[in-house]
């Protein structure tokens, strides 16, 4: 039995507060093993994996990778470019296929919202959504939110601003869910074109001026901007965008003084974020990628419903 | 073999003809598939029935009968798409729906942009179970660039134009086919809906796209294109007929052309006047996804508003069939459409005579003598000597959608599951028979 209320992380929007606790707080130990010199665990012995990936990932993937390996469960990787789906077949027949080989959890990623959900009713396995369309992404937003808490104690009363292309970002809509319930206050901020209608119903104070968003704020979480948004007519050149929104060192200069800077990678340095940010004292972008790791085995292990007494 | 007098007597029934103003209990009497006449009881009547043989008696004590239902707004898919429709499981479909007669789309394959298209569905209809209509294309391959041999298509059958599925982008066409279209004072049928403006969207644009993070297709999308065409109906003195009205702006701008005397007609589609988009967000029902997109619930109530206030004159299902396996796949992947037909009477009577919105007779003009009047068919009435087509409704019969039970060869319907009150109890289509 999954030790959350849910069997499945399909995303973290109605994840009650008690779930996202657990899962912060069950990783800061899986986080130790990743510091030991022998970083496996034997939890998920016996326990078969599968890494189902239609859309390119290498970082998700591999940090997916690296926590299933350390929890010992046995890993299958599926991605979209070495299989079956370039012959045509359909998402259901891919899916039963898999479930036929007996697979216990499935992590997937998918370019169209809602495939983590049509898994759930075509197989037993327990899913993880790793990014669905421009849906949501709960791993991601629970290891921005580990981090953010290792670093303040807490995640209540913090002023997070998400910086970024709001509209077609499944990193923020988690990090706004998922902040939201833990009682942090979220600012989004992006030009206008990459803004969602009605974004205000998502209850986020939403600013159009990087400085203004940055004002009093204790977190910046940088997104990557796509470069092919100027194709499509929502952003003029990657230049204005860097001029009205990129993260640069004089711009800190309203956060509050122990602030944090984070992105999800992968950065396009001097675009939405100076070098010079990324790499300051204030970064935790690289705690972000080893963190991923120690959320993404809490979240495999308390969905496996498996006990703890073999070891951590 | 001595003459009848009568082929068939439907007697008891409270009989609803909204084009005669009729709505009282009387009995339907039909001879030749044609009505001979309607009456109440009288001891007179009562000897006459006596004489009847039971199987040319229907006993619609406690039903509703009204003139067979009429919807001008169907995919039958052939040809093509025989593996999702064919006509004739459409006209099965119909017939169970309660529709004696549909009107097809032409965007088949071929397209229906041609004489020799209109024949094969004409002569593939003969003898369907309900009479089929062609729609013929406003353009050459319904690709929105040259017109059809449209009087051509007239001259054989074709009620109306439409380049339906796509949007006459482009004015200066949609100007000349609403000119050309008025020397044979037929309406042109638009599928409105700017193609830049919903360029990828597959959902309507709200906070529901927007949480979900599903491209979509807005509001204004809708609303753009038919202040266009009803400023080119007004120019050009022809007759355009908005299909599948879904919003607020859209109901306004037809309100006020309307009292601006312009010459537009418009329907809506029974899942218009049911769902919101906030259902897509809970299983990704593929047959959620439809074009145009079911809107937010202030658009619904709006269209439901412009139905009451007869700003919208009709209710058409756009019954579009699409095999199992194409729409069992991810939700921005799937065609657009669902089935129609025989939810639609269920679905009126739930969602909007129940809930107090229309009246039976109000909803029975807007699926009988007002699509008649727009497109010019005959029927949709019961008077005397009209076709004797005729639909008998259990009015409060509880029944649960089963896609089982669809006669459509296709089930991709939004609605199964649902619990309805209203079902067909019998469909006559010229005197004869054929659902019940």
């Amino acid at each position: 039995m999954s030790r959350l209320s849910s069997r499945h992380l399909l995303g973290l929007e109605g994840v009650p507060k008690e779930d996202i606790s657990r899962i912060l707080e069950t990783a800061v130990s899986f986080r130790e093993v990743i510091d030991r010199t022998i970083k496996k665990v034997p939890t998920l012995r016996g326990v078969t994996v599968l890494n189902l990936f239609y859309e390119p990932s290498t970082r998700t993937r591999i940090s997916f990778e690296l926590a299933e390996k350390r929890l010992s469960a046995d890993t299958v990787n599926f991605s979209a470019s070495t299989s079956s789906v370039k012959k045509g077949e359909s998402l259901r027949d891919t899916v039963q296929n898999i479930e036929a080989m007996k697979i216990d959890m499935v992590v997937v990623r998918h370019r169209s919202t809602g495939v983590p959900y049509f898994l759930t009713q075509c197989m037993d396995a327990n899913i993880i959504n790793a990014g669905d369309g421009a849906h949501e992404h709960p791993t991601q937003a629970l290891l921005d939110m580990f981090t953010i808490w290792r670093k303040y104690g807490r995640l209540d009363k913090l002023r997070v601003v998400l910086v970024g292309d709001i509209k077609h970002s499944r990193v923020i809509r988690s990090n706004i869910w998922g902040l939201q319930t833990m009682g942090a206050s979220v600012a989004l901020c992006g030009p206008s074109t990459l803004l969602p209608v009605e974004v205000e119903k998502f209850g986020c104070d939403v600013y159009t001026n990087v400085d203004e968003a940055l004002d009093g704020a204790d977190v910046v979480n940088v997104m990557r901007v796509q470069l092919e948004r100027q194709q499509s007519g929502l952003l003029p050149s990657q230049r204005e965008y860097t001029n009205l929104f990129g993260i640069t060192k004089d711009r800190l200069k309203r956060l509050n003084k122990n602030y944090t800077i984070m992105h999800p990678g992968p950065m396009n340095r001097g675009v939405e974020i100076a070098s010079e940010v990324a790499d300051s004292d204030h970064s935790v972008i690289l705690d972000q990628v080893t963190n991923g790791q120690a959320v993404r085995m809490a979240v495999l292990y308390l969905l496996s419903g498996r006990q703890e007494e073999e070891g951590m | 073999m001595a003459s009848k007098k009568y082929d068939l007597v439907i007697k008891d029934g409270q009989v609803i003809d909204p084009a005669l103003g009729f709505g009282k209990e009387a009995h339907v009497f039909v001879k030749d598939g044609r009505i001979v006449k309607i009456q109440k009881d009288s001891a007179a009547i009562a000897r006459d029935l006596k004489s009847l043989d039971d199987d040319q008696l229907i006993d619609a004590a406690g039903k509703i009968v009204i003139p067979g239902l009429i919807d001008i707004h169907v995919h039958l898919r052939e040809p093509g798409g025989e593996a999702k429709e064919t006509i004739e499981t459409g006209c099965r479909a119909a017939a169970a729906g309660g529709f004696t007669s549909v009107c097809c789309m032409p965007n088949t394959t071929p397209r229906i942009d041609n004489q020799e298209t209109v024949k094969f569905v004409q002569d593939r209809a003969a003898g369907a179970d309900a009479r089929v209509y062609v729609v013929g294309a406003i353009t050459k391959n319904i690709e929105g660039k040259e017109l059809s041999e449209i009087g051509d298509l007239v001259k054989i059958g074709a009620v109306a134009i439409t380049d339906d599925g796509n949007y006459v982008q482009n004015p200066e066409i949609m100007r000349r086919s609403l000119e050309y279209a008025s020397m044979f004072d037929i309406p042109v049928m638009q599928h409105a809906e700017d193609q830049f403006l919903c360029a990828g969207g597959v959902m309507n644009e709200s906070f529901q796209s927007s949480r979900l993070g599903i491209k979509g297709a807005p509001a204004v999308a809708e609303e753009i294109a038919v202040a266009r065409d009803i400023a080119l109906c007004q120019v050009t003195g022809g007759r355009l007929h908005i299909q599948h009205v879904t919003t607020r702006g859209a109901v306004e701008a037809i309100r006020k052309a309307k009292l601006a005397g312009i010459n537009v007609t418009a329907e809506v589609t029974p899942h218009h006047l049911v769902l919101t988009d906030e259902e897509i967000g809970k299983e990704f029902n593929t047959n959620l996804r439809v074009n145009p997109p079911l809107r937010s619930a202030a658009d619904r109530d709006a269209v439901i508003e412009g139905l009451i206030d007869g700003t919208i004159d009709c209710i058409a299902s756009d019954h579009a069939p699409h095999a199992e396996q194409d729409k069992d796949c991810e939700f921005d992947m799937a065609p657009p459409g669902m089935i129609g037909l025989e939810t639609t009477v269920g679905l009126i009577k739930t969602y909007l005579i129940d809930k107090g919105y229309l009246s039976w007779a109000d909803a029975v003009r807007k699926m009988t003598a007002n699509p008649a009047r727009i497109l010019g068919l005959p029927g949709g009435s019961l008077a005397v000597d009209s076709p004797a087509d005729i639909t008998i409704i259990d009015p409060e019969k509880k029944w649960t959608v089963r896609a089982d039970r669809f006669q459509s060869r296709s089930k991709n319907s939004a609605f199964i599951g649902y619990k309805l009150s209203g079902c067909v109890f019998k469909t006559i289509m010229g005197g004869r028979i054929v659902f019940g």
